[in-house]
């Protein structure tokens, strides 16, 4: 029986790839995209694992292959393993950098393999935050001073008694711990350890009425979907964080930049030009992230849409 | 005869010993109430200790430009690429690649009924074709490739090793020792440093999902040489067979079941990796689910998730139908037949050259966003109904067990601590199980991460706890009933490989981020092992012990307990091993979820280059729990029950 099945399974195959003839060809109607501009090559771009930065990064690839002819080959890569492929030439360029001083002191200044190239045009705001209904039903939250008053209210099981302060990924810049010492807070740091934990944290404070407080951060594809609230800390002066230990102020606004690597810099590939040139705002970016996170288009379906509607922003990168 | 004598000896001994434990425990939170807080060795999320900032010095130090490690980057990227450019990406100049999906599909059903059946064939068949119609199946092949790569390159090294660790007493020692450390110490540890080795690319993703692969198969083929009877050896030996002969005519033979175990061990562990390998930019479904993930769309990061579950289950499948397919025996019939289907996969690759429709999986039945949408639905209502009840367990379980001893571990001195369970090996495992809990709580210490591997440890025995006891449950019931084995089988697989990750956010607003959820997610990973490890060793009980039992009057529940446990020790003690590797592998990916301690420090390590030597320094700190409660139960596990049975008994 099952002999006879198999038989007839392979004859009905044979018969089947016979008779189903026609249909196009592979390679038919395949013509190479035709490139324009100067010679650019392979552009290596690393891609890091949030939205805002993807954001940029589809943005960019999309102009270098469309304006420029060229091969675009995007890495996704967690941010310190981008920088490794500086030196080994895997990676040409980071488009979002958050500070990390410890990495350029490292690659830009010792190895001399990384350089520079100035602003993304992004402002990086860090800080606590809270879920919408709460700030609404506790106004005074958002100053730091009344967090001892509440800190019964953020308690959790891992808190140990005090009020929980959520903390995220541990590849953030953060003082919390050193904030919370030094502007005596009733509170302990309690770490989510990923982006997504916090992000679901706050979605679900929101949704259920808990109460949250947590490290988070702009721009962020989330507060398309939820408002978050920034608490009040002690004003940032400048040099009032200079020691990490004695810090008990608020986060400064950071200017993210761009750096590629020293080869790259040096290859004058057009791709290098258009990466200096890149600049544009949070609401830009934010505007592509959310096309990618809650639209669900992809990246480069994104990057047509924004490439579409902002020509002259694009036109500028490319000194049009 | 002997085990009858061991449960005699069991019952004399256990009370003294118990009173004794007992004793022990109980002076334990006596001087814990008078010592909480001195010398507990805590250290700030950001502080670090002189071995950490040197350990963080050696890393680029390694990573230098090296003739060798060079050569096997270039062989393992080309055979990687080479796979590749046949079945998943463009390549030679074509649109598509060497082969498109029909004649993969063909191909692939093809070689499963040629290795094992039918049935397995038109499995394979409908579960490539099912990727195709998820809208994944690039990515799928992308994750085929690299899977394939690493498990040959791990059968190939793993094979002859297991086999020689089988052979030798003294190798097996060693290879344990250094297989523990592969299985438990975190994947993140290596990768950053894998990618100065082996560069950003194909090879390091390979070589990081080997390391971590090979270890089951090397594990099982030794299990199985050391369980061929000794009488058999003794036999072959006694009719002049050499020691090559023995092996290949005895010991291969006789362990060739068990070896495939090893190796479905070794696939699932590989696809496993598909995700963890993707953060070095490893092609494929992995990248699908992270990048879901960044926008917390568990519906697509499930879709991607389903598919390597099916990818799981086919390679399984045909590879445990290979293994027990009599070899040499193919009737006339089924060669012209197999003939015949070789010719028609060849005609399916012309096609899948020739034509688009054949090269590139139609998109019109995308079945995957309907997939994506409905898990979505499913993540929310699970949320909505179960969301407050989760909570509650969640307090009760943290504040009833998990707390208490947490607490009893982190603020008692680091020398009680060490005292009492050094004390407690001793008792339980004699000179066995101290020595080495001496050792590694010496080397705990020097890790400078003490305190956070005390609250690792807390929660790593409330974990391990559960998944023993859920999985002996199963694997019991799995054992003994084939129809109950057949319909948990799929459900364990898609536990041990759908990707953590496409789970924690579900988790996360089942359970909040806290320890209790990254215990949860460990028990998910680590139950079926134990269960399908415990379940072989119940399957193995020779069918005439259990006759002879049921034939006396035995109750189910006799059987159980005084047959088919005692006799399947072993493969019980394997499976607690397992388990508590599989929990220990799993701490890393608590610590993305809020459980913080070694997890948290693992990853901060891969995270930021100034940690990456604490980040080590706690790899190794879970390595060194792991094998000291591996040695610790073996260790009691060898004192309470002693009978000569096989070979490899006076190593267990």
């Amino acid at each position: 029986m099952t002999k006879k099945l198999r038989t007839a399974g392979v004859l009905t195959a044979v018969a089947l790839a016979l008779t189903a003839c026609g249909g196009a060809k592979v390679g038919e109607a395949e013509k190479p995209a035709a490139s324009g501009g100067k010679e650019c090559g392979t552009f290596n771009l690393a891609v890091s694992p949030w939205v805002g930065y993807e954001a940029n990064a589809a943005v960019v690839a999309y102009v270098a292959t469309k304006e420029l002819g060229c091969k675009v080959v995007k890495k996704n890569l967690k941010e310190e393993i981008s920088w490794q492929g500086f030196g080994t030439g895997e990676v040409d360029a980071v488009l979002e950098n958050w500070g990390h001083e410890d990495l350029k002191k490292k690659y830009v200044t010792d190895q001399k393999v990384a350089v520079v190239v100035g602003p993304s045009g992004n402002k990086g705001v860090i800080g606590w935050y809270l879920p919408p209904w709460l700030a609404a039903e506790k106004p005074e939250l958002k100053d730091w001073k009344n967090l001892n008053k509440n800190a019964a209210l953020f308690k959790t099981s891992e808190s140990g008694g005090k009020g929980q302060l959520l903390d995220g990924d541990p590849s953030f810049v953060t003082n919390d711990e050193a904030l919370v010492k030094n502007l005596k807070l009733d509170y302990k740091v309690v770490y989510a350890g990923s982006e997504t934990a916090l992000i679901q944290a706050f979605r679900d404070a929101e949704k259920n009425k808990k109460p949250v407080i947590g490290y988070f951060y702009e721009p962020q594809w989330f507060f398309n979907e939820l408002k978050l609230v920034k608490v009040d800390l002690p004003a940032y002066t400048a040099g009032c964080d200079a020691v990490p230990e004695k810090i008990a102020c608020d986060y400064p606004a950071y200017d993210l930049d761009k750096v590629v690597s020293k080869k790259f810099a040096d290859s004058g590939s057009p791709a290098y030009e258009l990466v200096k040139k890149f600049n544009w705002t949070n609401d830009d970016q934010n505007v592509v992230a959310k096309y990618i996170a809650e639209d669900k288009l992809t990246p480069d379906a994104a990057a047509e849409k924004w490439v579409k509607d902002n020509q002259s922003k694009v036109d500028a990168w490319l000194a049009k | 005869m002997a085990s009858i004598t061991g449960n005699v000896e069991i019952r004399v001994r256990k009370p003294h010993r118990g009173v004794i434990v007992g004793v022990l425990l109980v002076a334990w939170v006596a001087a814990w109430f008078v010592l909480k807080g001195i010398n507990t060795l805590a250290l700030g999320g950001q502080e670090t200790t002189g071995l950490h900032r040197w350990l963080t010095d050696q890393r680029d130090f390694l990573g230098g430009g090296n003739a060798f490690l060079d050569a096997i980057r270039v062989a393992v990227d080309q055979l990687v690429v080479l796979l590749q450019a046949v079945i998943a990406q463009p390549s030679y100049g074509r649109p598509v690649p060497v082969v498109g999906w029909l004649g993969v599909v063909a191909v692939a059903a093809y070689l499963a009924w040629a290795f094992g059946n039918w049935k397995v064939a038109v499995l394979t068949a409908a579960g490539l074709t099912f990727l195709g119609l998820q809208g994944l199946w690039q990515e799928s092949m992308d994750t085929l490739s690299l899977t394939i790569a690493a498990v040959l390159l791990a059968l190939l090294a793993g094979i002859p090793l297991g086999i020689w660790a089988g052979l030798s007493d003294r190798v097996f020692k060693v290879a344990t020792l250094l297989l523990d450390l592969m299985q438990t110490l975190p994947t993140f540890v290596y990768l950053a440093p894998l990618t100065l080795f082996f560069a950003i690319g194909p090879a390091a993703a390979t070589i990081a999902t080997l390391i971590y692969a090979a270890p089951p198969v090397i594990r099982l083929t030794a299990h199985a040489i050391r369980s061929v009877p000794r009488e058999s050896v003794e036999a072959a030996r006694s009719l002049g067979s050499s020691g090559g002969q023995t092996l290949v005519k005895v010991l291969l033979p006789m362990s060739r079941s068990t070896v495939v175990v090893g190796i479905n061990q070794t696939i699932m562990a590989a696809l496993s990796m598909v995700t963890v390998a993707a953060l070095i930019d490893a092609p494929g479904l992995g990248q699908t689910v992270l990048k879901a993930l960044q926008t917390l769309d568990v519906g697509v990061a499930f879709n991607a998730g389903l598919a390597i579950v099916v990818l799981a289950i086919v390679l399984d499948r045909v590879t445990t139908a290979a293994g027990d397919r009599p070899w040499r025996t193919a009737s006339l019939r089924r060669k012209v037949l197999l003939g015949a289907g070789a010719v028609a996969a060849l005609v399916a690759i012309w096609f899948s050259r020739t034509y688009v429709w054949a090269a590139e999986f139609p998109t019109g039945a995308n079945i995957g966003s309907k997939i994506a949408v409905a898990a979505t639905e499913v993540t929310n209502w699970v949320q909505d109904v179960f969301g407050g009840f989760t909570y509650g367990l969640r307090d009760v379980v943290t504040k009833g067990v998990l707390n208490p001893l947490e607490a009893l571990l982190t603020e008692s001195p680091w020398w009680l601590v060490a005292v009492v369970v050094v004390a407690l090996a001793g008792l339980l495992g004699s000179w066995r199980g101290a020595v080495p809990a001496a050792v590694c709580l010496g080397l705990l210490v020097a890790t400078g991460v003490w305190h956070d591997s005390m609250v690792t440890l807390a929660s790593t025995l409330l974990a391990t706890v559960v998944v023993v006891a859920v999985g002996l449950v199963l694997g019991v019931w799995t054992g003994r009933n084939q129809r109950a084995d057949s319909w948990l089988r799929p459900v364990l697989d898609a536990g041990q490989t759908m990707p953590p990750f496409v789970y924690l956010v579900p988790f996360l607003a089942l359970f909040g981020t806290s320890r209790f959820t990254a215990i949860a997610a460990a028990v998910v990973f680590a139950v079926p092992v134990t269960t399908k490890i415990v379940a072989d060793g119940i399957r193995a009980v020779p069918v005439a012990t259990v006759e002879a039992a049921n034939s006396v009057g035995s109750s189910t529940w006799q059987v159980i307990s005084k047959v088919q446990l005692p006799v399947a020790r072993r493969a019980i003690t394997l499976a607690i091993n397992q388990g508590l590797i599989y929990v220990l592998s799993m701490v890393v990916v608590g610590g993305l979820v809020g459980a913080g301690a070694l997890g948290y420090d693992v990853a901060a390590g891969f995270a930021q280059s100034e940690l990456y030597g604490k980040g080590l320094a706690a790899g190794l700190a879970i390595v060194l729990l792991g094998v000291m409660l591996d040695r610790i139960t073996q260790a009691a596990a060898r004192r309470t029950r002693k009978f000569k049975g096989s070979r490899g008994d006076n190593l267990w």
